[in-house]
């Protein structure tokens, strides 16, 4: 029996270690932590509503305009406006949250995954005439390769010619990723961290030179979406089809839905959105979002057991290190008392299982295309593929909708600040279902909790001794080469996680934590 | 034969914003800066970067070690992020050695000693910043803290932001390539290069005329000055009316929302709440102007 530990794993957001007991070449138990903890929660108490908006956006510098958006739907509800934002708003929101899930999507496929799969050395044989392949193979016969060697060796198996035009895609993928951003700019200032998202709307009207450059920049990352990125995907999968059958998971998947398509209704469980809100297991029958259902666990966590088991709008985080059984800082969401997850995966399954026409024929399409079943969606190439959808879903609706706006008209209604109020905000981040509760009293924040995609499904144990999405899918993997462990590094990074993220997290690996208390 | 300058980008109590932030140069873009020769002869050689290096765990950190003993004196290390010391340091650790973690603030406070010099990337590494914020739960510190408390003397660029511009950062590595090392004289009191910190937001704001003119934006959507609505334009130094963001596409005063000050080591406890008024600021060489206004 041995160990196998990634400390740190790179190439995701944030301070992540895995743990894999390995029996006899395969994964017999995991165990996920996460290794930095900065206590967001603490910070926001006390402080004005408003600015909830601008201090959860750096919870993640990679999906801050996610937190941006959930911050302002939950301020929005807290203050009574969530059904009377502007049109003009409500469709801006989605253009900027909708550039920067679709450049996200791009850069994890490329700049974080790829390079599991897409041998870079293969340049070195480069041929032809591309400057960038050639400056790429200059930079190779120089010898010095950070930061792509060192890295694991022994299952690159994609032929040289494909490596090299992956290589190319990579470079050609950061100008696409940064032309995203730009886009995002547009109409929210700069990114990361944008400003242009507040309640009440956004901060400015639409004019039409804003958006016919919004639409050419869109029109730069769906081609890209189309005819680069899907394409690779499916090149991906074709030599690494042993893959549609690793890394299954939990089978059970969450989505709250994002992109509004209508504002009159202040339920954002069942108002109108491009991707819908709702649970789908293996059999891939849609069932309904219950907010109501969500619960955190704490019996594996170091926090006191009398906090478990709470909604989120109760939540507390009462720390108790040391506590017998637990593992983790991270908490173990759960929706109707079972193991759920999210990400791209689950709400591409969600619309496409509530029979949604663009989406079942993009799936559809895709699966035939690998000669592969339904169920191989439950795995790390189901995925990225549905990250790659999922990408051309956003970007296909973009141009559309920045073409309902109307310039001179407002995009910002006024309102009151509240004494005392409660508010929930819920949207789908890059990486899965977002959630962000609020209590105010005497015009202050007096509790704040997110529950975040990352915490989802890098969580621990629950109170019944289920394991955590991540871990489920890690536990039963053949590891071929436990020097060389390409398995479970594909799997993790799979769910694209986010570690800054999942923020009740902290290292603990055997420190006495006895004075750890929260101020 | 090209000089090779190794770089360890080491990530503490931070949110990655200040990497992405850098993915979006866009003149040299980030391509040209890791891959290509930045000036003639020379290569930045980015040996360690925990989000887009091939290489995990052991293996990584392998890396990092190694560069700090063999390239002693010629590195630079840049910090994104704060630095977690409440409680023995425990809330951040990166890698292990013997089985044990190593915390941030060991792995800041041995890197430095051995680097050429150290770039403070963004507010958390130069302020302390977002995590930092009251209460402080971690007990986080700048980079210039550590190094204090450590007494390490090493050169010192801050290069704050939430996040930085990328051409901040750039800029600054072009100035180490082409000149050297800054000068006491190059950087201001905050250690900040003067090349882009050296003017209020104010000063060059495009809506500066709305401000002197006692036109005030009343909500967003509103012609005017942003002042009322929160701006901190007037006590932040930053270039961003001139350089403006992502590529020049936009700003954030461009865009109708308030500066709330993010480069500044006011940010975010003195520069917030965001969306109010400043008050009882006095405002360096154009504060007359505005109290003859309030006089009338």
């Amino acid at each position: 029996m041995g160990k196998i530990v990634i400390d740190p794993v790179t190439r995701i957001e944030g301070h992540l270690k895995v743990e894999c007991i390995v029996e006899n070449g395969v994964v017999k138990d995991a165990r996920t932590t996460g290794n930095l903890f900065r206590g967001f929660e603490i910070i926001l108490r006390g402080r004005d509503p408003r600015d909830a908006q601008v201090i959860t956006q750096r919870i993640c510098g990679v999906c801050p305009q996610s937190h941006g958006i959930a911050a302002t739907l939950n301020l929005d509800s807290a203050f009574g406006i969530a059904d009377k934002i502007p049109d003009n708003g409500r469709i801006i929101r989605n253009l900027i949250q909708g550039a920067h899930i679709a450049q996200d999507h791009v850069l994890h496929f490329y700049h974080l995954a790829a390079l599991d799969y897409v041998n870079v050395a293969d340049v070195a044989k480069y041929e032809g005439n591309d400057s960038q392949l050639n400056s790429v193979k200059d930079f190779i016969a120089r010898g010095e390769l950070g930061p792509f060697l060192p890295r694991y060796e022994g299952d690159y198996r994609l032929p040289p010619e494909v490596n090299q035009q992956a290589v190319a895609h990579y470079v050609k993928a950061l100008e696409i990723r940064r032309t995203g951003h730009e886009a995002v700019a547009i109409f929210s200032g700069k990114i990361p961290h944008s400003v242009g998202v507040v309640p009440g709307g956004v901060t400015s009207t639409p004019t039409p030179d804003n958006i016919m450059a919004y639409i050419w920049k869109i029109k730069i990352l769906q081609d890209f979406i189309n005819n680069v990125y899907i394409p690779d995907v499916l090149a991906v999968a074709g030599a690494y089809m042993d893959y549609a059958e690793i890394g299954v998971g939990c089978k059970n998947l969450l989505s709250y839905g994002s992109f509004d398509l209508e504002g009159g209704s202040p339920n954002y469980a069942t108002r109108r959105r491009l991707f819908k809100q709702g649970i789908v297991s293996a059999d891939l029958k849609p069932g309904a979002l219950d907010t109501g259902k969500i619960t955190e666990h704490v019996k594996h966590s170091w926090y006191e057991d009398s906090t478990s088991n709470r909604h989120p709008s109760q939540g507390d985080t009462k720390p108790q290190y040391g506590k017998d059984g637990a593992y983790s800082w991270t908490k173990a969401p759960r929706y109707d008392g079972k193991v759920y997850e999210v990400g791209p995966l689950a709400r591409v399954a969600v619309t496409y299982a509530s029979g949604d026409p663009a989406m079942k024929e993009m799936v559809e399409g895709s699966l035939s295309t690998l000669k592969a079943p339904p169920s191989a969606l439950f795995s790390v190439l189901g995925r990225h593929l549905a990250r790659a959808l999922s990408a051309k879903f956003i970007a296909d609706s973009l141009e559309g909708w920045a073409l309902q706006l109307k310039p001179g008209e407002p995009a910002y209604v006024e309102y009151e600040l509240p004494d005392e109020a409660t508010g929930m905000g819920i949207t789908e981040a890059a990486r899965g279902a977002l959630g962000h509760w609020i209590e105010i009293k005497d015009k202050k924040i007096a509790n704040y909790q997110c529950v975040v995609p990352t915490t989802w499904n890098v969580g621990p144990m629950d109170d019944k001794g289920q394991h955590g999405p991540i871990e489920q899918a890690l536990i039963g993997t053949k590891v071929r080469d436990e020097n060389n462990p390409f398995e479970i590094v594909r799997i993790i990074r799979s769910f694209d996680p986010c570690l800054a993220c999942s923020i009740h997290v902290v290292t603990p690996k055997g420190r006495d934590l006895g004075q750890y208390r929260v101020v | 034969m090209v000089k090779e300058l190794p770089v360890v980008y080491l990530q503490t109590a931070g949110c990655s914003g200040c990497a992405v932030s850098l993915l979006n140069v866009a003149s040299p873009t980030i391509k040209n800066v890791l891959i290509d020769q930045i000036a003639p002869g020379v290569h930045v050689n980015l040996r360690f970067h925990p989000v887009i290096m091939a290489a995990a765990g052991d293996m990584a950190i392998e890396v990092m070690e190694d560069t700090a003993e063999q390239k002693k004196g010629e590195y630079v290390l840049v910090v994104d992020g704060a630095v977690p010391t409440a409680t023995d340091a425990v809330y951040g650790a990166v890698g292990e050695r013997n089985g044990k973690p190593v915390t941030m603030l060991q792995r800041v406070t041995e890197l430095a000693k051995d680097s050429l010099a150290i770039i403070a990337l963004g507010t958390c590494a130069s302020f302390g910043g977002i995590p930092a914020a009251k209460p402080n739960p971690t007990n986080a510190q700048p980079v210039s803290k550590v190094l204090e408390s450590a007494g390490i003397a090493k050169p010192l660029i801050n290069i704050p932001g939430c996040p930085p511009h990328p051409d901040w950062f750039v800029g600054t590595v072009a100035s180490v390539i082409l000149s050297g090392l800054p000068k006491a004289d190059d950087l201001d009191d905050l250690l900040r290069p003067k090349a882009f910190y050296g003017k209020l937001i104010h000063e060059n704001c495009p809506r500066r005329a709305y401000f002197d003119e006692g036109k005030f934006a009343k909500k967003f959507g509103d012609e005017g000055c942003l002042y009322e609505l929160g701006c901190k334009g007037p006590i932040t130094y930053a270039d961003c009316p001139l350089r403006r963001w992502n590529s020049g596409t936009n700003w954030v005063i461009g865009a109708g929302a308030p500066c709330n000050g993010c480069t500044q080591p006011e940010f975010p406890d003195q520069s917030a709440p965001f969306y109010e008024k400043l008050v009882d600021v006095e405002l360096p060489t154009i504060g007359a102007y505005w109290a003859s206004k309030e006089e009338k």
